[in-house]
């Protein structure tokens, strides 16, 4: 979705669409791998969504640029319209704590700790990140993972008290 | 007296405090042990009731432990009287509440000022360190205000300069960002920072892990205890975020 939404803006190849996420989101965001961008490329285009051509180039190969189809555009529009799915509801690490005690493995306060101070290091990095960052979208990117990870600590006290 | 040398700054073994009442009966802190080397950032954690800032009074002189040794600067001092404590906090602790605690009649730096002069300086020396001090927590401008005219953040500000007016070896700061907005506490953390980084010994005690989590070590206290008490550990590489964006398409 990401990848047509930019495309909404305007025909793109692959590379262009790469840089683009990475200048909108910034450091935070993993730097997407190009193949996977081509692959999902490729799979828009026989969903209907996008349409390619080649373009020629004299001093380099041709490139391959993309553009919307009206229904992709279509897509974008009721993407961006829905509202969306809250971050989760599955957690491995609860999964951890909720089996461990059936499989008799653990200390579940172990369990906690260890997981506690995972999450300390993240917040720890995180901030220091945010810091270093001005502009608006990769720095909110990087406030609402800090905000998760304060529930995620909140929770875990509560596992703590419930369940020790 | 500040240093970063990796001795003992303070040390607490098998501290405990309970609180005996109508009836009730409160093991507010149980057989805690910790150290705090010279020069180092220690926050101490836990959710509201679990014994963090009993302990931390305790370590200040405020609270008399039930029983237990407190070493500060390789001296015994949990037998002191409360003169011999106030003494020793005008020299050598510096205290940050919550609510600043700042004097509500006085100027903003006749507060500090006066902490200066109370730790032995002179007149001269209690100035030139207001100055000091004021300038570089950006407040020179509000010297002469009141402290009631200040934003919350403003006054903590203060609190710490006057915490720090006898340059103590250790600042004990008691949820010193419970009452403030995020620009605030982003600016009393850089504060601490910096100080920490001349090599002034923290204890901090905070609910608040995002602040805990700037120290160099964390004390986790649940129910009295310490349940756990380990360095941060900090990954090399700023962490990305795996799931926030996935190519779905």
């Amino acid at each position: 979705m990401p990848l047509l939404a930019l495309l909404a803006k305007e025909p793109a190849h692959g590379y262009e669409l790469k840089s683009q996420l990475e200048q909108v989101f910034g450091e935070a965001y993993p730097a997407p791998n190009i193949g996977q961008i081509y692959v999902t490329l490729q799979r828009l285009e026989r969903d209907g969504l996008v349409r390619s051509q080649d373009v020629v180039q004299t001093t380099r190969p041709n490139k391959r640029v993309y553009e919307l189809t009206d229904a992709g555009r279509e897509a974008v529009v009721e993407w961006v319209d829905k509202t969306s799915e809250g971050p989760r509801v599955r957690d491995e690490f609860f999964m951890k704590l909720a089996l461990s005690q059936l499989a008799r493995t653990s200390d579940r306060l172990g369990l906690i700790i260890r997981q506690r101070r995972h999450y300390l290091a993240q917040l720890r990095s995180l901030s220091e990140l945010a810091a270093t960052v001005d502009r608006p979208v990769p720095r909110l990117l990087i406030e609402g993972a800090i905000l998760h990870l304060q529930a995620d600590l909140d929770w875990l006290q509560r596992c703590q008290e419930e369940l020790l | 007296m500040i240093g970063s040398d990796g001795t003992v700054l303070l040390r607490a073994r098998s501290l405990n405090k309970i609180f005996a009442g109508e009836g009730v009966v409160v093991h507010a802190v149980r057989e805690v042990d910790l150290s705090l080397a010279n020069g180092e950032f220690v926050a101490v954690t836990g959710p509201s009731g679990s014994g963090k800032s009993t302990l931390l009074h305790m370590l200040g002189g405020l609270e008399k432990p039930t029983s237990g040794e407190i070493w500060l600067e390789g001296k015994r001092v949990d037998g002191l009287s409360q003169a011999r404590w106030a003494m020793l906090r005008r020299r050598h602790i510096g205290f940050v509440f919550q609510f600043f605690n700042l004097v509500s009649n006085m100027t903003v730096a006749d507060n500090v000022e006066l902490a200066a002069l109370m730790g032995g300086a002179s007149r001269k020396q209690a100035t030139a360190r207001r100055r000091e001090l004021l300038g570089e927590l950006g407040l020179a401008a509000k010297a002469d205000a009141a402290p009631a005219r200040l934003s919350g953040g403003e006054q903590q500000r203060v609190a710490l300069a006057r915490a720090m007016a006898n340059r103590p070896a250790l600042l004990l700061a008691d949820e010193p960002t419970g009452n403030l907005d995020s620009a605030a506490t982003t600016a009393v953390l850089g504060l601490l920072a910096r100080a920490h980084a001349d090599g002034q010994g923290i204890l901090l005690v905070t609910h608040d892990l995002r602040v805990a989590c700037t120290a160099d070590r964390v004390i986790s206290l649940f129910d009295g205890m310490v349940v756990d008490d380990a360095p941060m550990t900090i990954p090399h590489r700023p962490m990305l975020l795996p799931d926030v964006l996935k190519l779905r398409g």
